[in-house]
């Protein structure tokens, strides 16, 4: 008799989760897609980082960004360290129950859990950075950090004496190959010869690894170490074995006095602020945001002293032709680092291709796998 | 010639990636041989980081740095002690609190503000993640190369390129292993691990034995990681040490509970740490790439091989503690 009874139950149970279920589907359908306006002063933004602000890195970086927010008088609120995994969703709903009507996360791997919370909580606004999702209630957004990884490649080329440049580089994704590309090709625009050696860590923040990453390349002969990870353990490698270095993010040169160069540096702000106040206005759409050098989105950091003379005229011609648009930084031709030519003589790298990067230019000693 | 120097540099970078390794196994194994199995190796690693750091970049004393980490992790293994040896609590959610607490601690304690001078008659606030370790410090822990021999070809930079802080590690260890094995007080600690009350009936206090040690074995972890912020990176960042903690209670099992082993052993897991940025750009004939996440794998590997050997083998010498793991109460048989 119990059997038969908790059976039932259990059957009731089941039919009345099916029916709440399809019940919530069609308030969502008919639910309106069209976002609101809010007043400036109802705006709460948060913001998911990967990793800690004290990394002096990319975190950093984005708080810098918020802080830009702050100064314009909108409420703030961060929360560090949120992992790429489903303790991200966690937050997310977390911050959404909180309040929290615009969210910013930050990292790529946040991206399936933002599309995944933003559907629940249609009336939130999200951005997701470095990513590609884009819907009623969220938007992606990134700086093309490749036109000043570029000017970084150029930098190296003028300050490095063996023409071989190690790279310490977090994951094989498209974003962290571009940069790669792109900085290999701005120092073979001024060294032909030169190489750039590719170290993974496969980690966007471990300290160890990443000053041990940039100490097997230094032993590998490398003069300037760049890099694409967040901390400043590879500057700190190049500063005690008598190297150069080129930071990322943020401008460190505290750290590693006498190795830093400069680095390709991060304006956050700019689409924060611009993006909030879109959200004031009531324009506010679901994009794709990817802006650079001449936006003022992203930038080069001011060289140090430890820059050979010449290098500052050289970034800035650069710097000017990439700007007014004369100085195509993925146009042909270009050869893979097999040898095979990937876009002909003329033609140009589209926007899209760009975000699916997956092979090395010639001169990068490395592979994507 | 090149790879000669290339391999004696890789040299110096295994001692170098071992030696905190090789202090968190030390802590672990006097934890073990006491039967306290202690997981919270790398908080009690995290915490000695942080207060290492922190002392010396406010005091610009190295010696004081050194001890006041290792007293960080003490104080760890002191809560660790109390929950499992006074209260009995169980000693495998006992370490892993103590991991969890450690790593919010010491990021707690790294994320405060302090006024710096920035520039003369400047001062901002700043968090310990933003600041250098002085000279003072820095200096007497940094690389000292002693002349002439430095230069021998391939072992040279390991053996005489090193910082103090390396020669300790060794030297700690090696006194272990006599104290564990060649004396009076040695051996009541090897007898606790074992059989509790067969030492207790002898007339041991075993209480004190085990606070003693498991102390102990908290000052070497804490010692440890403060490697990881005074010499090795010379810096605090939250997460310095990465999970090498856990790889030195891999290696505890690894180096079947001997001092003596455990020098290997970690320089052995150092290697593959430093092997695998060396790694992947070279082509090695007949096998090709090697893939890092396999050489990142390899110590954990091996332990469960080695694990497996010693479970197969019963060689007496090689067995964990019999007693490890267990709470010891008097009435309580």
């Amino acid at each position: 008799m119990k059997k038969i009874l908790s059976a039932l139950l259990a059957g009731l149970m089941a039919c009345t989760l099916c029916l709440s279920g399809c019940g919530e589907t069609q308030v969502d359908d008919q639910g309106d897609t069209k976002l609101e306006a809010i007043a400036k002063e109802d705006i709460k933004a948060a913001f998911l980082y990967v990793g800690p602000i004290g990394d002096l890195g990319y975190s950093y970086a984005h708080d810098q960004g918020r802080l830009a927010l702050e100064e314009m008088g909108i409420t703030t609120h961060y929360v560090e360290n949120v992992p790429e995994s489903s303790e991200c969703e966690a937050t997310l709903r977390q911050l959404c129950d909180d309040g929290y009507n615009v969210i910013y996360a930050t990292s790529f791997g946040h991206g399936e859990w933002v599309e995944k919370v933003a559907k629940d909580y249609p009336d939130v606004y999200f951005g997701h950075a470095t990513g590609y999702i884009t819907g009623d209630n969220y938007g992606n957004y990134m700086g093309r950090v490749y036109e000043a990884r570029y000017l970084a490649g150029i930098v190296a080329g003028l300050n490095s004496e063996s023409g071989k440049v190690g790279y310490v580089a977090a994951m094989p994704i498209a974003e962290v190959i571009r940069g790669i590309n792109a900085f290999t090709l701005g120092l073979r625009s001024v060294n032909p010869e030169a190489t750039v050696e590719v170290v993974w860590t496969n980690t966007w923040f471990d300290v160890t690894l990443e000053k041990n990453a940039a100490i097997s390349l230094i032993n590998n002969g490398c003069d300037v170490i760049a890099q694409h990870c967040d901390s400043t353990a590879p500057q700190l490698a190049a500063q005690e074995k008598g190297v150069l270095a080129i930071g990322y993010n943020s401008s460190t040169p505290s750290a590693a006095p006498e190795a830093y160069l400069t680095a390709p540096l991060f304006h956050w702000g700019v689409y924060y602020t611009q993006d909030v106040q879109s959200i004031i206005d009531g324009t506010w759409e679901g994009q794709s945001y990817w802006e650079g050098l001449s936006a003022g989105m992203v930038s080069l950091d001011d060289l140090t002293g430890n820059c050979a003379e010449g290098t500052a005229e050289a970034v800035a011609t650069a710097e000017a032709a990439i700007k007014d648009g004369t100085l195509k930084i993925f146009a042909g031709e270009l050869k893979d680092n097999e040898g095979n030519v990937r876009v002909a003589a003329g033609a140009e790298m589209t926007d899209a291709e760009l975000q699916a990067f997956d092979w090395l230019v010639e001169g990068v000693i490395g592979s994507v796998n | 010639m090149e790879f000669i120097n290339k391999l004696s540099l890789f040299l110096q970078a295994t001692v170098q990636m071992g030696t905190p390794i090789l202090f968190g196994t030390l802590g672990g194994i006097l934890n073990e041989k006491v039967g306290h199995n202690n997981l919270g190796v790398e908080g009690m690693m995290l915490m000695g980081a942080c207060v290492g750091f922190m002392t010396g970049y406010n005091t610009g004393n190295p010696v004081l740095a050194v001890l006041s980490a290792g007293l960080a992790g003490l104080i760890g293994a002191l809560i660790y002690a109390i929950i499992t040896v006074t209260f009995m609590g169980n000693h495998i959610v006992t370490g892993l609190v103590l991991t969890i607490f450690g790593t919010g601690l010491s990021n707690f304690l790294g994320n405060m503000k302090i006024p710096v001078e920035v520039m003369p008659g400047f001062v901002q606030e700043q968090m310990y993640t933003m600041l250098n370790l002085p000279k003072s410090v820095a200096a007497p822990l940094a690389d000292f190369e002693v002349p002439v021999l430095c230069e021998i070809p391939i072992l040279g930079k390991m053996l005489f390129s090193q910082s103090i802080y390396v020669y300790i590690s060794i030297a700690l260890a090696i006194i272990l292993a006599v104290y564990m094995n060649r004396t009076r007080f040695g051996l009541n600690m090897r007898m606790i691990g074992e059989n509790p009350g067969a030492a207790d009936a002898s007339g041991i206090n075993i209480t004190a034995y085990k606070y003693v040690h498991i102390l102990a074995g908290g000052f070497l972890c804490g010692m440890g990681g403060a490697y990881m912020s005074l010499v090795y990176v010379d810096r605090w960042q939250e997460n310095l040490t990465g999970g090498i903690g856990w790889i030195a209670v891999a290696l505890v099992i690894f180096a079947t509970w001997s001092p003596a082993k455990a020098i290997f052993g970690a320089y052995f897991f150092g290697a593959m740490r430093a092997l695998s940025p060396q790694l992947q750009n070279t082509e090695i004939p007949l096998i090709g790439k090697i893939n890092p996440q396999f050489l990142d794998m390899v110590p954990y590997a091996m332990t469960i091989v080695v694990l497996i050997f010693i479970t197969l083998r019963k060689k007496k010498e090689h067995q964990p503690p019999a007693a490890l793991g267990t709470t010891y109460f008097r009435e309580d048989r």
